[in-house]
């Protein structure tokens, strides 16, 4: 059975609908990677999922039970955290603070601590007493990751982390994720960068307009089916 | 001189009375970004809630008080989880502004049914007349000096519990981003019901003090919420220091005006407030961000 | 040779701001005015009263629903125009011996003249902050009045009777329905609230259905798109503040001419000019024009036979908006309107598309 399952999942901002009816499943321990143009529904998958987009109960399923109508803090307590768009610390608190506070959630113990969280980004731990808004994008990007992996998910849901960085910080970022996959987290990146998403991913999921256009292995899709399933006809 | 000189003090001292007006206010917009119209009338409420239980077991309105707190935190969560915890979140909602106010007619006028509108006022005994002297043939009102120091006390808690404390920092980063807090499992309807209650016992040490000093009855609500307001506007948002600055310096305008002119008092006052509103409308300590 | 180019159908489109039955409603809109016109002739001087009451309630709800249900100024502190407008009826009836009609349009104008610098001030604060400051302004000047001792003061003062009697019409009317001047009086100033409601209505739904119409719909339909699609939110919420200040002003003084006694705690009462106010549209529903006129019809039932209940019935009134406003938000019109798709007074606008085939030459 997969780890987590979605089925015919629907979302709607208001009267717009972002998504029509997604299939897609994540098997325990698995990188999947999912691509695709601006407003094509990749974030809105994310959120669905996260307990952010109201939807039906069976639309998502945690090994094999419904969780699709659980509002936002019960799914994190269920073990999936979320890494927003654009990071999204709390400016209020400290680095350490953000760290903490995403612990609030944790029912069950596991390997992540502050601890471990600081020798995953040591960066961090030299600036644990400083305010958000005072680190870099890469920075703030790593403090983000550690606060979503402070409630000790099964599955981590990334959104966008590349975006609005540079290069080499990025590379610094992908590096960490072996370790996190290490941990047992399954982990799902929504990515802008096709080349880092496809060098990380066990399997590709293609968005576009709301609906999948294509899904497989990397290794198995030519750059011709990538760019129709990615632009349309 | 020394009638100006008076005129501070009393002014510093009615300035701690207001900062405790404006403490809870200044909670529950923090937390919730929800301004409370009924907040003077909840004051006035907490108030008769401590007379009647020093009345009817015959207590000092100080130990009356004590019982109350628990009271009427659990009255303040609960209003805040059943009824105005549906006025928060997305648009499609009633304004809280409109639910709240709506509530102050309702406080007012159910305590107009209950209580008449017969002056009330809160019995200790000696300590009311007390005084104590600060040297230099000065004397301050014993209740008064107290009012002030509770105020202190009050805001160096509020931020004890804001910044050093687990729910501190839920309250914080609901206020920060309502959503990502969510992410974090914090349950936002449970967090606002901890806040308001917390707010209820700020609220409830204020009445004491309110009706310690001068008398009440249930129609002075909405001046006092007038107060608490200019008192947060004033001190700038998002700080409690800053709550306490905007209240000492509400309480020196209405001294100082009162001093020009008794019946200047209130004017002067609000005239403070119009005044510090144009010339920095962020408020004399606002925080650094927003 | 086929030409596949040709066929492909033009579009024209057209704006259509008219209702569904908008004739039949004007027409029945000047039967009502003409009836009402008509009423003093036939009907005691206990319903005139009620309805001048009805009248300037209503006006002051339609004001209050433009600033607050359109423009998204939530005020609660309109009561500063009302009695600025009282005061000013005064003070130029009895201290410039100006005739009580024509001090009305002229309170107006003084009321917006006001209305300019209070929004200059209050409009640096948002949302609840925004109501709250309102309501520090309008105590303002209410303890300003209770100061100016040439009209009494803190205890207020009466129109004398030389200013009653000289209200334009009272002779032609006395002599025409042969009754004495107290009622005469009344007769002219239902004509008069009447006339400022109708003007009030026609008013606001020229704004709503004017270009600075079709902004303020969609300020109160989502401001931050409103703001993105180049609205000049600022100038226009000024334009309303200033104008419904103006608006209210009149009222202000049309009520304290009928009521000829003030005092700065009745004309700045925050309960009579804005709790009542705002329970009449929340009711009704807030952010149509159908809406405050049937919450002004409730309200006026509801004042005229549970009012001697005192407190309790304040407290009554209290929760029945809050229930409401949580499980009716739209009021009552909304709850009508939605079930038949009814409107009165038509102010959306349609965008109607007509496909055509280009004609092949």
């Amino acid at each position: 059975m997969p780890l987590l399952e979605t089925r015919k999942l629907t979302a709607f901002y208001g009267d717009f609908q972002a998504l029509y009816g997604i299939d897609a499943s994540l098997d325990a321990g698995e990188t999947i990677a999912i691509i695709g143009a601006n407003g094509a529904g990749k974030s809105t998958f994310l959120k669905a999922i996260a307990g952010l987009v109201p939807g039906s109960a069976d639309s998502v399923l945690l090994d094999g039970t419904p969780i699709g109508a659980r509002p936002a803090s019960d799914i994190v307590k269920l073990g999936i955290a979320l890494v927003p768009e654009g990071r999204r610390l709390f400016p209020s608190l400290t680095v350490e603070e953000n760290l903490l506070i995403g612990g609030h959630g944790r029912k069950a113990p596991g390997p992540w601590t502050l601890d471990r969280v600081y020798s995953l980004f040591p960066i961090l731990r030299e600036r644990r007493s400083s305010a958000p808004p005072t680190l870099s994008g890469g920075q703030q990007q790593m403090a983000a990751i550690g606060r979503a992996l402070m409630s000790n998910p099964r599955v981590l849901l990334c959104d966008e982390i590349s975006l609005g960085l540079a290069p080499i910080i990025i590379a610094d970022i992908y590096a960490a994720l072996p370790q996190i996959k290490a941990e047992g987290t399954s982990v799902v990146l929504v990515e802008q960068d096709i080349v880092q998403a496809m060098k990380v991913a066990d399997r590709v999921y293609c968005f576009q307009e709301g609906r999948l256009s294509l899904s497989g292995r990397p290794r198995e899709l030519t750059r011709e089916q990538i760019h129709r399933a990615y632009f349309g006809s | 001189m020394t009638g100006w000189l008076d005129a501070l003090i009393q002014g510093v001292l009615l300035g701690g009375l207001y900062a405790l007006f404006a403490a809870g206010l200044s909670l529950i917009f923090g937390v919730m970004r929800l301004v409370n119209l009924a907040h003077g009338d909840l004051i006035v409420l907490a108030a008769f809630a401590v007379l009647v239980v020093a009345g009817k077991l015959g207590l000092d309105p100080f130990v009356a008080v004590l019982i109350a707190l628990p009271i009427l935190f659990v009255i303040g969560f609960a209003l805040q989880y059943v009824l105005l915890n549906r006025t928060l979140g997305r648009d499609l909602l009633p304004p809280p502004l409109l639910v709240t106010f709506g509530l102050s007619i309702i406080i007012q006028n159910g305590l107009l049914q209950i209580f008449s509108a017969d002056s009330q006022r809160l019995r200790s005994g000696a300590i009311e007349t007390a005084s104590v002297s600060l040297g230099g043939g000065i004397a301050v009102g014993v209740v008064p000096l107290l009012t002030l120091l509770s105020a202190i006390s009050v805001i160096v808690l509020l931020n004890l519990i804001f910044y050093r404390t687990p729910i501190g920092r839920a309250f914080r980063a609901t206020s920060d981003d309502l959503e990502v807090a969510q992410l974090m499992g914090i349950d936002i309807r449970r967090i606002f019901a901890l806040a308001m209650g917390l707010a209820f016992v700020v609220i409830t040490i204020a009445a004491l003090y309110l009706g310690l000093r001068a008398n009440f009855d249930p129609t002075i609500g909405p001046a006092r919420l007038l107060y608490a307001f200019e008192a947060v506007i004033i001190g700038g948002l998002g700080s409690f220091w800053g709550t306490l600055a905007g209240g000492i310096v509400l309480g020196l305008a209405q001294t100082i005006g009162a001093h020009i002119d008794p019946e200047w008092q209130i004017l002067a006052g609000h005239l403070a407030f119009l005044v510090v509103l144009v010339l920095r409308p962020r408020g004399l300590f606002p925080r650094a961000q927003d | 040779m086929m030409d596949h180019a040709a066929a492909k159908p033009t579009q024209e489109f057209r704006l259509e701001t008219a209702g569904r039955s908008p004739r039949a409603a004007a027409v029945a809109a000047i039967v009502i005015l003409l009836a009402l016109v008509l009423l003093p002739v036939v009907v005691g001087r206990n319903l005139i009263q009620d309805l001048i009451f009805l009248f300037y309630m209503l006006a002051l709800a339609q004001c209050w629903n433009l600033l607050a249900g359109y423009a998204g100024l939530i005020s609660v502190g309109q009561q500063a125009f009302v009695g600025l407008g009282g005061y000013l009826l005064f003070a130029l009836t009895l201290l410039g011996g100006i005739n009580p009609l024509l001090a009305i349009p002229i309170a107006g104008v003084v009321s917006a003249l006001f209305a300019l610098p209070t929004a200059l001030i209050v409009f640096r604060l948002r949302g609840a902050y925004f109501a709250i400051g309102t309501w520090v302004v309008a105590e303002v000047y209410r303890l300003v009045f209770a100061q100016f001792k040439p009209l009494g003061g803190g205890t207020g003062t009466s129109l004398t009777p030389s200013v009653t009697s000289s209200v334009p019409g009272i002779e032609w009317v006395k002599t025409l329905l042969d009754l004495r001047t107290p009622a005469a009086r009344d007769i002219i100033s239902y004509w008069a609230a009447l006339a400022l409601m109708a003007a009030t209505l026609a008013f606001v739904y020229g704004v709503l259905r004017s270009r600075r119409g079709l902004a303020l719909g969609a300020i109160r339909d989502h401001e931050a798109a409103a703001a993105g699609l180049g609205v000049d939110i600022y100038r226009i919420k000024l334009a309303v503040y200033v104008a419904t200040a103006a608006m209210t002003g009149m009222i202000g003084a049309l009520i304290y001419l009928q009521k000829a006694r003030i005092s700065p705690d009745a004309a700045f009462s925050v309960l009579d000019w804005t709790a009542y106010v705002m329970f009449i549209v929340v009711i009704g529903g807030i952010g149509t024009m159908e809406g405050p006129i049937i919450g002004a019809i409730i309200f006026y039932l509801m004042q005229r036979y549970f009012a001697d209940f005192g407190a309790s019935y304040l407290v009554l009134l209290g929760a029945l908006g809050i229930l409401v406003m949580l499980f009716a938000p739209r009021g009552i019109w909304g709850l009508v309107s939605e079930r038949h798709g009814l409107t009165l007074f038509p102010t959306r606008r349609r965008l109607i598309i007509h496909a055509q085939d280009s004609k092949r030459s």
